[in-house]
């Protein structure tokens, strides 16, 4: 906000500049500051990004000369049934983790946020799982998702005696995308809860208190003040939710490759396999190209709608 | 609401059952970690009778996770210095410039959040084999140090800005260099994000798996997520052995967590304010 303004009445200033403002130049820091992040970011992030963009309309396999094809991988993307397939997976993984971590974040932070005397060790509990590596969290799941009837959930089922709900979770083809889901959720709903305790701690107690006297229930309490002041949380929670399930690779790549079939194959398992097995470098980066629309695409729409609805409340 | 009523005991008694559910991968982990074969083929969820930890020596030396602990304290460190000392400079000069240039870049730099690294993730790679810098601490550092940028930028021009610019003033006024006001006196008042950038790029650097499998694997330079990968590649049906390796690699990371425990969810929960 601040930089817009300013922008603009240096603009209305200039030429002449003022004397008093040349004076105050002189008391920023001097461009240098800023020389090392700007090279580092060229070499490591811009210059790849816009040759992976440039790629993108190419045949190139990663070894001599390529040309340009116009639009040709793109329309091979969009009536390739795999890549189709991979695109519908990333967009239910997403919306899956999106909506169910999120609300057992909500729930868990709910939960701690009260007088229990158990919550501080059950908020690190809860959180402990997002410091690990997601490689090692899938290494861990594939255990617990343990086809064999007495091992990892399957064994708990029977040992609790739900032995009717005992599956091949990783290797049912229809069940399989949901499992990944699943784990991704179990790793990451204590960062969900950590940021709504933010938010939780944010509500004044004296509104609880002021609503309990004024006979409203616990849901309307909820409802009408504890929801819209968690407006905030709950935007940079859905934001880093959706981003991070567009983008995810580590856990299935760990846990299924893809497979069963091209059962949990997403855009970046395909654009890592169109790559690293078949070479098919410039189909790989339109493919990328198309994930990072979509994560822009995304970020840009939930920025808007979410902004607006904190300025509501 | 303040005080421990039957009610609050009813929620207690919910809250840690859902713990327990929330932690029984956990169980299984550390329970299959100290059993042998036998009693893990006949008795996978029982206790281990007797517990045994030739599974954590065998791993220890199967998976060479001494060198790899190593090699990820190397690289998470190395590329924390350099990230957070050219990050907070541009932030700096960010935060503080008026000219539309400076505003261009800001801007330019936050588009590198959105941006996913898959994008360029190939013409990279070309990039550093070209140099002949794949397998090379080198490569992993600066590649940290490039791709955190975006989000180690926010968060400290955020910061910068709602800080008075007085300080650094007076003390150019009083004759110091552009170089001493910022290393004495705004560095030093920026100790709270960077505790937070610090955090936050740590956890991911020390996690991190694609970009390390790309350019460390098969040297000696292999970082722990790396190593584990190839480990529980080679041993996939050991579970006994794998656990033991997944607990050793994960150790690290957690006790630093349950230390530093307060700043670390502080850190998550409030670095990512848009």
């Amino acid at each position: 906000m601040t930089t817009s303004t300013v922008v603009k009445a240096e603009s209305e200033q200039a030429p002449p500049r003022p004397a008093r403002r040349r004076a105050r130049d002189r008391l920023g820091p001097p461009w240098f500051f800023v020389v090392p992040a700007l090279l580092v970011y060229a070499a490591i992030v811009l210059y790849p990004s816009v040759s992976g963009i440039v790629y993108a309309f190419t045949d190139w396999s990663g070894l001599g000369d390529w040309s340009f094809v116009g639009l040709k991988n793109f329309d091979t993307l969009f009536h390739d049934e795999q890549a189709l397939g991979a695109l519908k997976n990333t967009l239910l993984l997403t919306v899956a983790i999106v909506v169910v971590q999120n609300a057992i974040g909500l729930a868990l932070a709910l939960g701690v946020h009260t007088r229990i005397k158990s919550r501080i060790l059950l908020r690190a509990v809860f959180f402990a799982p997002v410091v690990v590596s997601p490689v090692m969290v899938a290494f861990l799941w594939k255990y617990v998702y343990n086809p064999a009837p007495d091992a990892g959930l399957n064994g708990l089922l029977g040992a609790i005696g739900l032995d009717s709900l005992r599956q091949d979770w990783l290797g049912n083809p229809s069940l399989a995308l949901w499992s990944v889901a699943f784990m991704v959720i179990w790793q990451h709903a204590g960062y969900s809860m950590v940021i709504f305790l933010a938010g939780l701690e944010g509500v004044p107690a004296d509104l609880h208190e002021a609503a309990t006297i004024d006979g409203a229930g616990r849901f309307s309490r909820f409802r009408y003040i504890t929801w819209p002041l968690l407006a905030p949380a709950t935007t940079i929670n859905l934001m880093l939710s959706t981003i991070g399930g567009l983008k995810l690779f580590d856990q299935i790549f760990a846990a299924t490759n893809g497979g069963p079939g091209y059962a949990t194959e997403t855009l970046s398992t395909v654009l890592y396999k169109q790559a690293f097995v078949f070479g098919r470098f410039g189909y790989s980066t339109a493919v990328a190209l198309v994930l990072a629309l979509f994560v822009a695409a995304v970020s840009l729409v939930q920025i808007r709608y979410l902004r607006a609805r904190e300025d509501q409340t | 609401m303040n005080r421990y009523r039957p009610r609050t005991f009813a929620l207690e008694l919910l809250m840690v059952a859902v713990g327990v559910a929330f932690l029984f991968p956990v169980y299984a982990l550390i329970t299959l970690s100290l059993k042998n074969a036998d009693q893990i083929a006949s008795s996978p969820l029982g206790l281990p009778r007797p517990p045994t930890l030739h599974n954590y020596s065998e791993a220890w030396s199967a998976a060479s996770l001494g060198g790899a602990l190593l090699s990820s304290t190397l690289v998470t460190v190395l590329s924390l210095v350099l990230l957070i000392a050219i990050g907070s400079c541009a932030a700096y000069f960010l935060a503080r410039t008026r000219s539309r240039l400076g505003y261009g870049m800001y801007v330019l730099f936050l588009l590198g959040i959105v941006l996913p690294f898959q994008l360029g993730m190939i013409p990279l790679y070309n990039l550093f084999s070209r140099l002949d810098l794949i397998g090379s601490y080198q490569s992993i550092i600066v590649f940290y140090s490039g791709i955190q940028l975006p989000f180690t930028i926010f968060l400290y021009t955020g910061f910068i800005r709602a800080l008075p610019s007085e300080y650094a003033s007076a003390a150019l006024v009083d004759g110091a260099s552009h170089w001493q006001a910022y290393t004495r006196i705004v560095f030093p008042l920026l100790r709270p994000i960077t505790g937070t950038v610090l955090i936050l790029n740590a956890v991911f650097i020390w996690n991190d798996f694609f970009t390390p499998l790309l350019y460390l694997a098969g040297s000696d330079h292999e970082t722990v997520p790396v190593r584990i990968f190839a480990f529980v590649g080679q041993y996939v049906s050991d579970y006994g052995l794998v656990f033991a390796g997944l607990v050793l690699g994960a150790i690290p990371i957690l006790v630093v967590f349950l230390v530093l425990q307060r700043y670390v969810i502080k850190g998550f929960a409030s670095g990512l304010k848009g």
